[in-house]
């Protein structure tokens, strides 16, 4: 008994000119997401991608598992590969969709046949294979209308496939399709949140963090690696680049006005991370901001840090509640990491009344105060860079 | 660089002739003490020397000793094995605010369930008004349950003195001390306390991570938590961790060998560095005079323990933060004692132990002062 993966046109949510080149990079995509369960022959025919296992030790649990997790996809299913004839279809089917056929009232067979050579018609395959299930579980109803389960037969180029219809996917586009974007993730609950939103649109993420020991813990930096490594089920391979932020932070504290502490520290965490982005092909950076948030994602906090680059900065879960992006975050099972209680950079110095709204001129005044160019340029030198892969 | 080991109430390096002794049993010694044959007899035979051992150390009978998994299944097998028993003996449980979670947490849930429970808090010392505690008691408590030392700031409760004024208002109340952290330090006699049911660990003493006890007084009975085999008669069922036992075993042989000499090396260091600690300004202790010399637990208001924590880290010194960073939870003792929150965000436990030296103890105040010069005030 065989069993494949099959993903279909229309089950890829790609439109345009375009689409056979997003198709070639979700095979490749997919290439590298299967490779930890086992050798997939991974092919392109008929408007249909197959996934299928060149070994029979393969865990095909853990394939759907990860499919289901690769951008590009709406749906997809599992279905039984099994020899184009109907004596064979008619025995292996009972056998195959037993447990789903049992814990079901009512069903229908579609039935596809795109190789026409095949002897019976698309109805008369219906009709037949409706009819050897009912005789096997009499307990079923037939309902073409509204049933519990459609039992799909499709005969195709090389082999008949059956399946109960389909898997949700993951959504999006390929990773990769629309380049790449530089996330700046702290290790709270809305940065994975933001960076898994924005790979669902097509880009390919690198992680930039920002450590200040020993306000900050070897702990706090774990935890940031355990957050992109549950992030790479779905994002792939990631590097993630750690900043040291101690004398940066330091020094906002000893020369400038303590309650702009933080929106100069945002500033320039923007600031290096635009650097680092560029070095590294981004577009674009990332953030987990959400409007009124805290005092430095107030509006007039965010005008002040967004002028701070030129790059364009998305922040996917500006407009959403606290609630919505945990939401999000239990999804993609990031939040429980995330509320472990260390001390990230961000809350280090944090003032007891910061500016919510900063007037520009006077921050970049306060900035002067320091030697910025040099800061970080040092931090950036200091760069440790971390490789995430998936587990 | 030189390791600074200053968190012995967290848990202590085992000691070489523990480690050997635990090794020789996984290699050598590793029948299952439950099997006929003599590899069984053997490990068997090692376990009840241990269990002699240990017996000895806190002056009970081998046969009053339960091994279990560690400090925390004891307390709850001790908590709810005692509640589970029937109304005959009344409801109510009498504790204090600043147990170990593994005996607040065991009766709150039993709170949860209904069971009424008192609760008596410590004062700005961290001390227990034990006349406070007894007159809690009355003909409905079943279970007075109290740690004999506290893990964080190290104040000492009188357990026989506690027992015999709870004795007196009610017989039939079960009296359960917590002595995890007694164990050692301060001389734990069981008959003498006359406890019912009394928890050790041995991780604490230079044993293993893995293994403690409960103490059973003959003739009490509770209920066990968990069903299976005989082991333990019956009271803890599932295969004997043998090795670690006779490792707990050793542990308490050195330390009945070694108590006076280990106490007079921890109180001269202790109070070399109260001394130092008291001349540093900005200090503040949060542990009385009269709490054990083995803890010490200051604030540096203006710092946060997590922070500084770090910062020594850095300089090769393990101490804890004793309570946590602004994101997790405070110290439940301190909050228990009262203290302003500046003390409380800044709290750092020093817990010495043998292995220690007053060289430990010097580079420890100066790198605190150091930190308390460069690190930032958290404004």
């Amino acid at each position: 008994m065989k069993e494949i993966i099959l993903i279909k046109n229309g089950e890829i949510a790609l439109k345009g000119l375009n689409r056979s080149n997003f198709e070639d990079l979700l095979i490749k995509n997919l290439k590298w997401r299967l490779k930890p369960v086992g050798s997939f022959i991974i092919r392109k025919a008929q408007s249909t991608i197959y996934c299928e296992p060149a070994d029979d030790s393969i865990d095909l649990d853990d394939a759907i598992d990860r499919v289901g997790r690769v951008f590009g996809i709406a749906a997809f299913s599992r279905a039984l590969a099994v020899e184009k004839d109907f004596s064979v279809i008619a025995a292996a089917a009972p056998d195959y969709l037993e447990d789903t056929l049992r814990a079901a009232k009512t069903f229908k067979v579609e039935a596809r046949r795109s190789d026409k050579r095949f002897p019976m018609t698309s109805p008369e395959i219906c009709r037949e294979l409706g009819g050897v299930l009912l005789s096997r579980f009499p307990h079923l109803k037939v309902n073409v209308e509204e049933p519990d389960v459609v039992v799909y037969a499709e005969i195709r180029e090389r082999e008949a496939y059956l399946h109960a219809g389909k898997i949700r996917g993951a959504g999006g586009i390929p990773i990769g399709s629309s380049g790449r974007a530089a996330l700046l993730v702290s290790g709270g609950i809305d940065s994975p949140v933001a960076g898994y939103m924005m790979a669902k649109r097509g880009l390919e993420l690198i992680g930039i963090h920002f450590v200040s020991p020993p306000y900050t813990s070897d702990r706090a930096l774990q935890k940031v690696v355990t957050l992109m490594e549950k992030m790479s089920r779905y994002c792939g391979r990631m590097k993630l680049f750690v900043v040291p932020f101690t004398k940066i932070q330091e020094e906002i504290r000893d020369r400038c006005p303590e309650d702009l502490f933080t929106i100069i520290m945002r500033r320039i965490m923007m600031k290096i991370a635009d650097k680092i982005a560029k070095d590294n092909d981004c577009a674009a950076l990332i953030t987990g901001e959400s409007v009124g948030q805290v005092a430095s994602q107030t509006v007039g906090a965010l005008a002040c840090t967004d002028v701070a680059t030129r790059m364009p900065v998305f922040r996917p879960v500006i407009g959403m509640d606290k609630e919505e992006i945990i939401r999000i975050a239990r999804e993609i099972d990031t939040f429980e990491t995330s509320i472990l209680p260390y001390e990230d950079c961000c809350t280090v110095f944090t003032p007891k009344h910061p500016r919510t709204k900063p007037k520009l001129h006077f921050v970049e005044e306060a900035e002067n105060l320091l030697d910025c160019e040099a800061l970080m340029a040092e931090a950036v030198a200091g760069v440790d860079i971390i490789e995430i892969r998936p587990q | 660089m030189r390791d600074i080991y200053l968190d012995n109430s967290a848990t202590t390096r085992t000691a070489e002739p523990v480690a050997d002794a635990i090794y020789d049993m996984l290699v050598n010694c590793y029948g299952n003490p439950s099997s006929l044959y003599r590899k069984g007899l053997e490990a068997e035979q090692r376990m009840a020397w241990a269990r002699k051992e240990i017996a000895a150390l806190i002056g009970c009978d081998s046969g009053e000793l339960t091994f279990t998994s560690g400090g925390t299944e004891a307390n709850n097998l001790a908590v709810f094995g005692a509640m589970a028993m029937g109304r005959s003996r009344g409801k109510k449980i009498i504790t204090t605010a600043y147990e170990h979670s593994s005996v607040g947490a065991a009766v709150r849930r039993l709170s949860d369930q209904g069971f009424p429970v008192v609760c008596i808090y410590p004062d700005q010392s961290g001390h227990i008004d034990i006349e406070e505690f007894a007159a809690a008691v009355d003909e409905n408590t079943a279970l007075a349950t109290f740690m004999a030392v506290n893990n964080e700031v190290g104040t000492v409760i009188p357990v026989e003195k506690l027992t015999r004024m709870i004795r007196r208002k009610n017989p039939k109340t079960l009296v359960h001390c917590d002595a995890v952290q007694a164990l050692g330090k301060i001389p734990v006699k069981v008959k003498k306390w006359d406890v019912d049911l009394c928890t050790i660990t041995a991780h604490k003493i230079y044993g293993p991570k893995g293994i403690g006890a409960l103490y059973l007084r003959r003739g009490v009975h509770i209920q066990p938590r968990q069903v299976g085999g005989e082991q333990e008669k019956k009271l803890r069922p599932g295969t004997e961790a043998a090795a670690l036992a006779v490792g707990f075993g050793k542990a308490a042989e050195l330390v009945s060998q070694r108590m006076q000499e280990d106490y007079r090396r921890i109180e001269e260091i202790s109070m070399a560095l109260r001394h130092s600690l008291w001349m540093t300004p900005g200090v503040v202790f949060n542990s009385p005079e009269d709490a054990i010399p083995a803890v010490m637990n200051i604030s540096v208001p203006g710092i946060r323990s997590e922070t500084m924590m770090h910062f020594l880290e850095q300089r090769g010194i393990s101490v804890s933060s004793g309570s946590a960073c602004s994101k997790g939870a405070k110290s439940h003792v301190l909050a228990a004692m009262r203290l302003p929150e500046e003390r409380i965000d800044s709290a750092l436990r020093i817990s010495i132990g043998r292995y220690n030296s007053l060289e430990d103890a010097e580079a420890f105040c100066s790198a605190l002062s150091e930190g308390m010069k460069s690190l930032a005030r958290a404004r």
